[in-house]
């Protein structure tokens, strides 16, 4: 079954800006989704559309098959939402707030309250339970969000740039938390500029460019299609001025680091058997930029030249 | 179905019990206030001015002015909560926790109200009490004065959530208040009879819907009133029904709450 199915979805806004032009977008169930773009592509529009804070000007959304506006509380309930800016109100107290919220979706105190202790268990909150919500950390009112979004056990979670300007522990942490309730059957769509998050979280993507989906694939296709990569080397000595390496694209950065770019083919050995032989150590190197980055700018540029 | 109409009534009374917690959170804001102010008003308009003025419809002039200080603090802050309330949700962005939670509109708006309500019979009850130092109450016809007090704090909470939902400022739900409200509450019958005015301003005064719940409930606790209590209850029943409707219709249509 598909969590989410989104057909022709179109939004003019009063002004005239057309935020989505006839996208088409498919969800399974299960499914740990990515949602990328630039600022301004379209992502916010598509997610509040999904969860009826923003209307919609043509096209139709199903969740988990239930059109949203032909029975828009049945749909409504599948849905658990994470956005982006915070949205609680700061003068209630951080359980309050969930079983509030619970209790929204139907979900008597006494079924609200024993569910609500153990998110706040889970998600590091137990200590602040009794604290106006205002008083919280920036980290802590993510999670105070993440919480709220699960209290209700929903099925199709969307997260709208959950992790932005969170440390990069709690990032982490909120990952691995993500990744169990999506092997306990959550499917999750996430938005994200970290798309290292993305990379290292989803299984399905989709990128969209000033309204239209200009890419929808699973990660494995779409980072197979990288046919170079960039990558900085960290030398143990200065390199010398003759050095050569032939076919190979390069720049020095200084006169210990080396950029190179090795096409996905050839492999590093080549480069490694050229440096050995110039007697250039290699102390360490990475990858220039992450590999779906990359990808990511390379689409976004080329759809940019279509449009 | 039955699942349906009790996860529904779960989110009714969430959102209620939400609304009396705001409420009663900031009592210095909502309850000591209009305590004091009536407390004033009695001391002022019914004990010095009063005691000068003599008997109005039979009555001293306290117990004449009681009933309409009592209504008039149940009106404002009836009003005053659901635009303060609903407005601050907008502002703050939580309204978007209702929103997307399977909330049918109706219940957005029976929640708000039936807050609002809760307040202003709240304070009334609270006025009534500060009353009862000045005057001695006797309760001619219990049925229509607690129908009556109950019946305007929902009509003018419903006129705050409209409020609310057109405001862009924190001016913008006071401008009514101050400017339409007050006047409208003060020129209601609320410490005169009609009966006093030039026929001219008596018939004007008749344009006025507070005029009605003031005498209305008057009558509810004195047996007296410049006007007939079935009209006074028509009217407002028309206004509720006209301000829900119109009031759902904005909500469905997602102004000023949806892009």
């Amino acid at each position: 079954m598909k969590a989410l199915s989104i057909q022709n979805l179109t939004k003019t806004y009063s002004n005239g800006f057309a935020a989505l032009k006839e996208i088409d977008l498919h969800v399974e169930e299960g499914d740990f989704f990515a949602l990328l773009g630039p600022n301004g592509a379209g992502k916010s529009t598509t997610i509040g559309i999904i969860t009826s804070l923003v209307t919609k000007t043509s096209g139709s959304v199903k969740v988990f098959d239930t059109d949203i506006d032909a029975d828009s509380e049945l749909a409504k309930s599948y849905i658990g939402l994470v956005p982006q800016e915070f949205n609680f109100n700061g003068f209630e107290q951080v359980k309050h707030i969930l079983v509030t919220q619970a209790g929204y979706y139907g979900m008597p105190a006494k079924v609200a309250e024993p569910r609500a202790d153990e998110l706040l268990h889970q998600l590091g909150l137990w200590e602040k339970r009794h604290t106006a919500a205002r008083a919280l950390s920036g980290g802590m009112k993510r999670r105070l969000m993440i919480a709220r979004a699960l209290v209700h056990k929903p099925k199709l979670l969307i997260l709208d740039e959950p992790t932005a300007g969170v440390d990069i522990e709690l990032r982490r942490s909120m990952w691995t938390f993500l990744e169990n309730i999506n092997q306990q059957g959550t499917t999750i769509i996430l938005t994200t500029h970290y798309l290292e998050e993305a990379e290292n979280l989803c299984r399905n993507i989709a990128i969209i460019d000033k309204g239209k989906i200009i890419e929808n694939t699973d990660m494995k296709s779409l980072l197979n299609r990288l046919d170079k990569e960039t990558f900085v080397l960290y030398l143990q000595d200065p390199i010398p001025s003759d050095f050569v390496l032939e076919n190979i694209s390069h720049q020095l950065i200084d006169n210990t680091t080396l950029e190179v770019e090795i096409n996905r083919d050839d492999g590093l050995n080549h480069l490694f058997s050229l440096l050995s032989k110039q007697n250039i150590e290699v102390c360490s190197m990475k990858n220039k930029a992450n590999r779906l980055e990359e990808l990511f700018l390379s689409l976004v540029e080329k759809s940019e030249a279509t449009l | 179905m039955t699942s349906q109409f009790s996860r529904r009534q779960v989110a009714f009374t969430t959102l209620l019990i939400r609304e009396i917690r705001r409420f009663l959170r900031i009592w210095p804001q909502t309850l000591l206030p209009p305590a004091i102010t009536m407390t004033l008003y009695f001391i002022i308009f019914g004990n010095l001015i009063g005691s000068r003025i003599g008997e109005m419809g039979g009555f001293s002039y306290m117990e004449y002015i009681a009933p309409g200080i009592i209504m008039m603090s149940v009106i404002n802050n009836a009003y005053a909560n659901v635009a303060s309330s609903f407005y601050s949700a907008k502002f703050q962005s939580h309204i978007e926790e209702l929103l997307v939670a399977p909330v049918p509109n109706y219940l957005i708006l029976a929640g708000y109200v039936a807050g609002g309500t809760a307040r202003g019979l709240c304070v009334g009850l609270i006025v009534t009490i500060v009353s009862l130092f000045f005057t001695s109450i006797e309760i001619q016809h219990l049925f229509i004065t607690i129908s009556m007090v109950v019946l305007s704090a929902i009509m003018f909470a419903l006129g705050g959530f409209i409020n609310a939902i057109y405001a862009r400022s924190f001016d913008e739900i006071s401008i009514i208040p101050t400017f339409i409200l007050t006047p409208m509450t003060y020129l209601g019958g609320v410490f005169y009879s009609i009966s006093l005015l030039p026929e001219f301003w008596q018939n004007v005064s008749l344009l006025n819907p507070i005029l009605y719940m003031v005498n209305a409930f008057r009558f509810g606790m004195l047996g007296v009133s410049d006007i007939a209590v079935e009209i006074a209850f028509s009217i407002i029943l028309v206004c509720i029904t006209a301000l829900t409707s119109f009031a759902l219709y904005l909500l469905n249509k997602g102004t000023g709450i949806r892009n």
